[in-house]
């Protein structure tokens, strides 16, 4: 690292304000700019729920709702989605309470570590609601995003073709 | 009894409750970023921390120079060098440097201003270029490096072939995170692990405090595969740091470090000689086996040693060595040893059949091995030949044409392969406790981990089985050292072993609840015993307690594997149906038929995980995953999930499962064996030997990939 660098470093604003709306809480946050918006949930927010597997878009571990459409979180930063509409796994439903994606996901065995789950399942909540959860085919290439190093991938399928049919399209989820 | 349950975790992980070991907060919370060495072998000149200590948040920056010292590490496998502790570098990721700050964004900041010189020296990264092989020392339970028995016989057909496997790596979806406090002279440690008590041992050894002084702790571990069995720098590097400078820390690896930081899968060069009578009966098997180690320690892949049990050969001759290389020390990795291995004997297999113009199921069958034909034992409940049977029929077997480009499918060439599946059968000693509370409430403890293989699951049904209550009555407590103590969660080794150590817990426990109840035999239900199997003998807990002034009854029980005389392996038959489209090379996995026989199966349901888990393990070996040293820098060229290619939803076929045979009595007490990583052996020779019946291509070096089937 030269001395260029590190003076191009510092001279980056030092922080910014963002006031995300997470789960129906609003929150604001005074973060350094460059913050993902991965790490300003898990990190500032405290909801872990949220998982990074690579911080590089490559395996979906962060997949939330921005507005009702799936986005990796470690893909944008806090600041771009000031003002907008974050939904995490923990704002889908509740071990007690679970959404019918999630429920559909224990039923079906659809986890084994756990660790791709949360983004799984936000991804897949959507791709119902997109409407691209009408065939197995059509799911696999949806839901291709999504990396599962255990490899639970035929029931995700199965878990998602279930969830589909007990609740064709969330109107919540529309795009 | 065997019985599809739900996971119990289940709930917890889909709504993103479960926490990992990244995923502990703290008022007091620091955050370690790992400087990593760019270069395979050098001696550190100079390391300037001058801006990275000045860089905001940062509390302290720790190098060669000022970490605290070590000892070395004793009791537990250890897959690093001491960190922090010379000025060597012995492989490209070596942490050289780490950096505390007072938040994440302020470590990695800082991380990137710390100025390392190296002295470059000459560096080796290419195994094949290798001269002075080493004879590895493997432990005694992976049996010797070398075996020799029996005569070959005088044979018309021979067939010397070199097979090679790639480098891979595990790439669980969490990377591994290290969080650790010291507080009051104790070492408190949530970590990314497979296995509690190693972790514990080696940072009692490596920091010089007693055991007891230290608890790790590992509730939800997300994924291993074998890069969290063994110990590595930087669980080593967060405890030192927690204990320097007091507080907790968290250090997470980037998925960049996660290629240098906790082994990796070696590369095989494996050479492999078959020579057959034109009965089809083998006269003699010979295979090599070569792969990479450290330059500071021994790993070796016991990549011939489905050689020494796949086939009733007259004579059998295996080796291996191993071949140092500046790369962190290559570890077990799903599927070891048999995995890298049967793509050689089941590949050859295949090819044997074509020579003899045989059905290459027939041929297998020709030479079952009934007794284990390097050591001569029994094997413990083995049926493969039902696996075969059972796998054809599924599959449609009997139906495949012999000679390979007979199938098309429009613009595809369709070809049909199988392989055996054969795996070791590894066993821990294990401990566990059972304890029954006045409510009913089961709760059993030891301290194993759960990985993803369902072991929150799996084993309350062992202890529910015993005490004749329903499994949902029963809580498992584990991955914590203040629990029971267990072998690491790896090779397949949990269900069996800790298994074993719950059900005689659980046994123990029934005698006594019937020496209270003054009865021979108890079983549980709800909150009542029902005594000597008669449903009108009943007692309350509440009275049976309250008359001998009890709280809870509890009993302990240990597994020691113990030689039963018996050769232990699980065995399964793969058969696959592949597509080559002629124009792209590309090949696509259409489906995959397996039949395994591994013992009892205690919940079909997680069982079914584990196996097409490890099916499609297998369709990443032999089609997508690995890892490419550039030996010009002597470094992994592609660090991330964009360059090592895993399998991905859209990869997948149709996957079929069944098991076959039942209660093994010999492995140990609960009938089982182990299964996951059986899944992922013979899936890649599958695949291989149904891309030849598919071109006529015969590809011995995986993966294998669209160039080399155009
Ligand atoms: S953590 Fe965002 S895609 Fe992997
Ligand atoms: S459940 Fe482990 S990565 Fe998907």
């Amino acid at each position: 690292m030269t001395e260029q660098a590190t003076e191009n470093r510092t001279a980056i604003p030092v922080t910014a304000r963002v006031s995300l709306r997470v789960n129906g809480v609003e929150h604001h946050l005074v973060v350094e700019p460059r913050m993902t918006l991965l790490d300003a949930l898990r990190e500032v927010i405290g909801l872990t729920g949220t998982k990074k597997g690579c911080d590089r878009g490559e395996c979906g571990a962060c997949t939330v709702h921005v507005d009702g459409r799936r986005v990796n979180a470690c893909l944008t930063l806090a600041v771009m989605q000031d003002g907008h509409d974050v939904t995490t796994v923990e704002g889908l439903g509740t071990p007690e309470n679970p959404h019918p994606v999630q429920r559909a996901f224990v039923a079906n065995d659809a986890l084994q570590c756990g660790f791709c789950t949360p983004g799984q399942v936000m991804a897949a909540a959507a791709c119902i609601a997109e409407g691209n959860a009408t065939a197995p085919h059509r799911i696999r290439e949806w839901m291709s995003g999504n990396l599962c190093r255990c490899a639970a991938y035929p029931q995700i399928i199965a878990a998602i073709q279930e969830a589909a049919q007990a609740d064709p399209v969330d109107p919540a989820h529309a795009r | 009894m065997s019985r599809a349950r739900t996971r119990v975790d289940g709930p917890a992980k889909v709504a993103g409750v479960a926490r990992y070991a990244a995923d502990h907060p703290g008022p007091d919370l620091r955050h370690l970023a790992l400087v990593t060495a760019t270069v395979p072998a050098a001696t550190i000149s100079t390391v300037d921390t001058t801006a990275a200590s000045a860089a905001p948040g940062v509390v302290a920056v720790l190098t060669h120079e000022n970490a605290p010292r070590l000892a070395p590490p004793v009791g537990a496998p250890y897959g690093g060098r001491l960190p922090l502790q010379d000025n060597e570098v012995h492989y490209d990721g070596e942490p050289v440097a780490v950096v505390v700050a007072d938040t994440l964004d302020h470590a990695r900041a800082a991380a990137d201003l710390v100025r390392v010189d190296y002295e470059v020296r000459a560096a080796i990264t290419d195994f094949t270029a290798v001269t002075d092989l080493v004879v590895p020392s493997p432990p005694p339970r992976w049996g010797p490096a070398d075996t020799n028995v029996g005569t070959p016989e005088p044979a018309e057909v021979t067939l010397a072939r070199v097979y090679t496997t790639a480098a891979r790596h595990h790439s669980p979806l969490e990377p591994s995170a290290t969080h650790a406090e010291w507080r009051d002279g104790r070492l408190f440690v949530r970590d990314a692990t497979q296995g509690v008590f190693g972790v514990r041992t080696v940072l009692s050894s490596v920091l010089g405090l007693p055991r007891e002084d230290i608890r790790v702790v590992a509730e939800y571990t997300g994924g291993g595969f074998g890069a969290k069995g063994y110990v590595w720098p930087h669980q080593i590097i967060a405890a030192m740091t927690a204990v320097h400078l007091g507080g907790a820390v968290r250090l997470v690896l980037t998925r960049a470090q996660s290629f240098t930081s906790h082994g990796y899968q070696p590369p095989t060069r494996q050479r492999i000689t078959v020579a057959a009578h034109r009965t089809g009966r083998i006269a003699a098997l010979e295979h090599d086996s070569v792969s990479p180690t450290a330059t500071y320690g021994g790993y070796v892949e016991m990549a011939a040693n489905a050689t020494r049990v796949l086939y009733a050969a007259p004579a059998i001759r295996t080796s291996h060595r191993i071949a140092p290389v500046n790369t962190i020390l290559p570890t077990p990795m799903r599927a070891p040893h048999e995995g890298p291995g049967a793509f050689a004997t089941e590949s050859l297999m295949d090819e044997l059949a074509h020579e003899l113009g045989v059905d290459p199921l027939w041929l297998r069958l020709r030479n079952h091995a009934d007794v284990d034909p390097t050591s001569g034992l029994p094997f413990a409940a083995k049926d493969l030949r039902a696996c075969y049977r059972e796998g054809a029929r599924r599959f449609g077997w009997e139906r495949r044409p012999l000679a390979p480009r007979s199938v098309r499918d429009g613009h595809d060439l369709v070809g049909w392969g199988m392989a055996s599946a054969v795996m070791a059968t590894f066993r821990f000693p294990a401990s566990a406790r059972v304890r029954l509370r006045v409510d009913g409430t089961v709760v059993v403890e030891a301290g194993c981990q759960e990985i993803g293989t369902g072991t929150y699951t799996i084993l309350p049904q062992v202890a529910a089985d015993v005490l004749g209550c329903p499994a949902d009555q029963v809580t498992l407590r584990l991955g914590d050292t203040d629990l029971p103590e267990t072998g690491m969660t790896a090779g397949s080794s949990t269900t069996l072993s800790v298994g074993s150590a719950i059900s005689a817990a659980a046994t123990t426990l029934t005698a006594q609840l019937a020496e209270l109840a003054g009865a021979d035999a108890v079983s549980l239900t709800g909150t009542t015993l029902e005594l000597d199997g008669d449903p009108d003998r009943v007692v309350d807990l509440a009275d049976l307690f309250a008359e001998h002034d009890l709280v809870e009854v509890t009993a302990d029980g240990s597994f020691t594997p113990t030689d039963t005389g018996h050769s232990l392996h699980s065995f399964g038959a793969v058969f696959a149906e592949v597509a080559v489209d002629e124009d792209f090379g590309t090949c696509r996995v259409r489906r995959l038929v397996a039949v395994y026989n591994a013992g009892r199966i205690i919940n079909p349901l997680t069982a079914r995980g584990q196996m097409t888990g490890g099916l499609i393990w297998g369709i990443g070996q032999a089609l997508l995953e690995q890892s490419t040293l550039d030996h010009e820098l002597g470094r992994f060229v592609s660090k991330d999930l964009a360059g090592y290619l895993v399998a991905t939803q859209a990869d997948v076929g149709e996957l079929e499962v069944a098991f076959v045979g039942e209660h093994d009595p010999h492995s140990g007490a609960i009938g089982a064996r182990g299964i996951g990583e059986l899944g992922a052996v013979g899936v890649a020779p599958a695949i291989a030997n149904a891309v030849f019946h598919a071109t006529g291509k015969r590809i011995r070096s995986l993966p294998i990939t669209p160039e080399n089937l155009l």
